[in-house]
């Protein structure tokens, strides 16, 4: 395919490859336009800042992709990350062992994510109220074992996880873009990858073609309370804290990114790069926003806006295909 | 006597594709006209102008000898004409009564009359001879009796032209005979009627004259339906003779390979390699629920089955792959394809399992081989193979299902639940070949079928179920029409349509 130049395409396939990359070229005018109108927008420290303010989003969106693309749904991923970190700053104080400190967060959202996908899968629990009653159950949870407080953080080793520099990026941005590449590795050369595209294009067909589609949906929710989990460390270790109240709202972030980047509700379609950039823009906005000092309360109204043009884009483009 | 409807020299052009290359033909009121084609011949383009869904690039449409342009579907609806699809439009949790008055409902204070509807549309189903309760909600109701609301629905829009899409494809015997009494009796009411069927028995028994399409042009208009010989239909539709389309030649049978034991109660059978099984029966007879428990899509609680002497497990669709049992599904859209998937991810989504096409990462140049030899080999027409699979007629979606099998290095028991189900002659002669070569192999093929003469046509044996058991088995020699309808049947008065030709 790449052999081919876009010139020698017929009109249809070359109006699908726009179509495709649409999302990509807008974000692509909107930084340049924002480079050369936002002062201070276009320097390294405010890029770096940038990319670290949706490091945690990103991560997470990587396997809400996943998620979505099988016709699933989570919205336990901002209770898991309070949770998470809530639970490792408390080993950590109790051990002041970083690796069990890990283990635990990383283990508490693997377990719920696990609950998730036995839940949905095996009991068959539509995955909108099966994640729902986990979200309220988690924070529950958070709260209940840090009693309503904050749990402070001390170890320098730990809090260096969310401030330490590898090839000059914050650690962070690192993780958050390996996990782009491995799930990216994952949606497009792995059999899991295909198998979850097509058990969300079509479950029973996928089930008769000898997917095993129970099993796979469990594993897509484990990934996806790992990776939240480390979110929620990477989060406990930036604000030096275990909060049992912290990202309150951030499943519907990461949604809405996913969403940008052009992952369809109704399972199937994804693009790892899609959902890159619907990070990146979710990111740009809110960055742009803040340096020219917009009201807190007008910069959901703006994302609000920008969620639903997406997504009526997405609208214009299918029904075009359609007639 | 002029024509009520005619089309005049009308097209319709998709972005690389003529649909429609400037047809021209007429219905005259108070007869049935039928269409024939493959699929992608332009019929369900045309009724979609029809029916104002879609609007011509070019040509005229006229009713009466008024030129019309709809400007969409309820424009149509508006001018008396009512298009009843092949997938019905309804809403299944309403009952009959409001959906036959669906967005005209009488209302009284604001409200909705109830009592008004029931009446209106109990006394409009009485009158076309429907026994149905308004009250009943159609979700309650078999496919059959949802289209005769369908059908009551068009009479109450007083549509003066209606247009029938493959309406039996879904229907049994019995229901396929109360459909065409309404059908006569539209006629006689003098109401001008298309009807669009692969079943040419449907046609000789219905049509009083008949188009012919092909690649989005007319071939022939025959006047007289009674006067056109099948064999000149069929040429006229593939454009190439067909003798025969089942080809069945003898093969040389083997060993019994696959045994069926206390399953089902009353459902034992078993074949042998190199062996083509058919299943007749009526719709509901069981036999799709047999073939799902055989291949494990449904839970198989009891019995053994046995495939080359050893017992395969029942542990669901992917040990019976394992063990070499394959199951093409009676719904190609519910239950077959990746409708958003490409042709090449829908051949290798199975035989990718276990990583069999590769380690942990996918080989894409040898999926991409692979995909590109079945395409060749079945004659899968699309464009290329990253098409997505939904943009493919119902024919060439079935061949890339039966790609995905074929592709199976292991295959030893291939069952299709109603292979050619809305699938034109050719791309059904394509999938006849394909059974004959996979049963030469020395497979066994399951064919369940609800065309008598594609089990007759295609099968060494005929096995035929009735309320859920196997009531009969027929060797090849001994299975005529009149045997196995008399065993399939409830009662054994009924006749074959083939076998009436009704004016």
């Amino acid at each position: 395919m790449s052999t081919i130049s876009l010139t020698n395409l017929p009109a249809a396939r070359r109006r699908a490859l726009l179509g495709e990359y649409s999302m990509p070229l807008a974000y692509a005018v909107l930084f340049v336009v924002l480079a050369a109108t936002v002062d201070n927008f276009f320097s390294v420290a405010n890029i770096v800042g940038l990319m670290l303010s949706v490091a945690q989003i990103g991560m997470v969106a990587c396997t809400m992709m996943l998620c979505l693309a099988s016709r699933d749904f989570d919205l336990s991923v901002g209770s898991t990350i309070a949770f998470a970190g809530v639970l490792g700053a408390m080993v950590l104080e109790r051990t002041s062992s970083l690796p069990l400190a890990v283990i635990a967060g990383l283990g508490a959202g693997a377990l719920i994510g696990a609950g998730n996908g036995v839940l949905i899968a095996y009991l068959r629990v539509n995955a909108l109220i099966a994640t729902l009653a986990t979200m309220l159950m988690v924070r529950g949870l958070a709260f209940i074992v840090s009693q309503g407080q904050a749990v402070g953080i001390n170890d320098d080793s730990f809090i260096a996880f969310g401030d330490a520099r590898v090839f000059g990026l914050p650690l962070p941005i690192i993780l958050c873009a390996l996990c782009f590449l491995v799930f990216g590795i994952l949606l497009n050369h792995t059999i899991f990858g295909r198998n979850t595209l097509a058990i969300g294009g079509n479950p029973e067909a996928a089930r008769l073609a000898g997917v095993n589609v129970e099993k796979l949906r469990v594993w897509i929710f484990l990934l996806q309370g790992l990776v939240t989990g480390l979110a929620g460390l990477i989060l406990a270790s930036r604000i030096t804290s275990g909060q049992p109240n912290a990202a309150q709202g951030f499943e519907l972030d990461v949604i809405s990114a996913c969403v940008l980047g052009g992952v369809s509700l109704q399972g199937g379609k994804a693009r790892i790069f899609g959902v890159l950039v619907g990070v990146l823009i979710m990111g740009t906005v809110e960055n742009v926003m803040n340096l020219m000092n917009v009201d807190a309360f007008y910069q959901y109204l703006v994302r609000g806006l920008i969620l639903l043009a997406a997504v009526l884009l997405d609208q214009l483009k299918s029904r075009g295909e359609r007639h | 006597m002029s024509a009520y409807l005619q089309f005049d020299q009308v097209s319709k052009h998709f972005p690389g594709v003529t649909a429609l290359g400037g047809v021209s033909f007429e219905a005259y009121a108070g007869a049935v006209h039928g269409l024939l084609g493959e699929n992608g011949a332009g019929k369900s383009t045309l009724l979609k102008i029809l029916g104002g869904q879609y609007r011509p690039d070019g040509g005229r449409l006229l009713l009466g000898g008024k030129e019309c342009h709809f400007g969409s579907a309820s424009d149509a609806i508006e001018a008396g004409i009512a298009v009843i699809h092949q997938e019905l439009q309804y809403v299944p949790e309403l009952t009959v009564a409001e959906n036959v008055l669906l967005g005209r409902l009488p209302t009284r204070f604001g409200f909705v009359d109830k009592a008004a509807a029931n009446r209106l549309v109990s006394e409009r189903l009485a009158k076309i001879g429907v026994d149905l309760d308004p009250q009943a909600r159609l979700i309650d109701l078999s496919i059959a009796q949802r289209q005769m609301v369908e059908i009551c629905k068009a009479v109450m829009q007083d549509a003066s032209v209606i247009a029938f899409d493959e309406p039996t494809s879904s229907l049994s015997h019995r229901e396929t005979e109360i459909l065409f009494r309404l059908v006569r009796d539209l006629r006689a009411d003098g109401r001008t009627l298309i009807y669009i069927s692969h079943r040419l028995e449907e046609l000789y028994a219905l049509c009083d004259s008949c188009t012919i399409f092909r690649d989005g042009r007319k071939v022939a208009t025959h006047p007289v339906m009674d006067d056109v010989p099948r064999e000149r239909l069929i040429s006229d539709m593939v454009g190439r003779e067909l003798s025969d389309i089942y080809d069945y030649r003898e093969r040389p049978l083997g060993a019994e390979r696959l045994q069926v034991r206390g399953m089902a109660d009353g459902c034992d059978f078993s074949v042998r390699a190199g062996e083509v099984l058919g299943f007749f029966g009526l719709v509901g007879a069981g036999r799709s629920e047999l073939m799902r428990q055989l291949y494990g899509a449904d839970k198989r609680p009891k019995g053994t089955v046995l495939l080359d002497g050893a017992a395969v497990s029942h542990a669901g669709p992917s040990a019976a792959i394992e063990a070499g049992i394959v199951l093409c599904p009676e719904d190609r859209k519910e239950q077959g394809i990746l409708a958003q998937s490409s042709v090449a991810e829908n051949i290798n989504i199975s035989c990718r399992r276990n990583g069999l096409l590769g380690g942990v990462f996918l080989r894409h140049a040898r999926e991409a081989a692979l995909a590109d030899e079945f395409i060749a080999r079945l004659k899968i027409k699309t464009p290329h193979r990253e098409q997505e699979i939904r943009l493919l007629s119902g024919g060439n979606q079935q061949k890339v299902i039966l790609a995905r099998w074929l592709a199976e290095p292991d295959l030893k028991v291939l069952i299709l639940d109603e292979p050619t189900r809305g699938i034109d002659v050719g791309a059904k002669n394509d999938i006849y070949r394909i059974i004959h070569e996979v049963a030469s192999r020395g497979c066994c093929v399951i064919v369940v079928s609800s065309e008598l003469p594609e089990v007759l046509g295609i099968s060494d044996r005929v096995a035929v179920m009735r309320d859920g058991r196997i009531c009969g088995e027929l060797a090849r020699a001994q299975a005529n029409e009149t045997a196995v309808l008399s065993l399939a049947l409830p009662d054994a008065t009924s006749t074959p349509i083939s076998a009436r030709r009704t004016a």
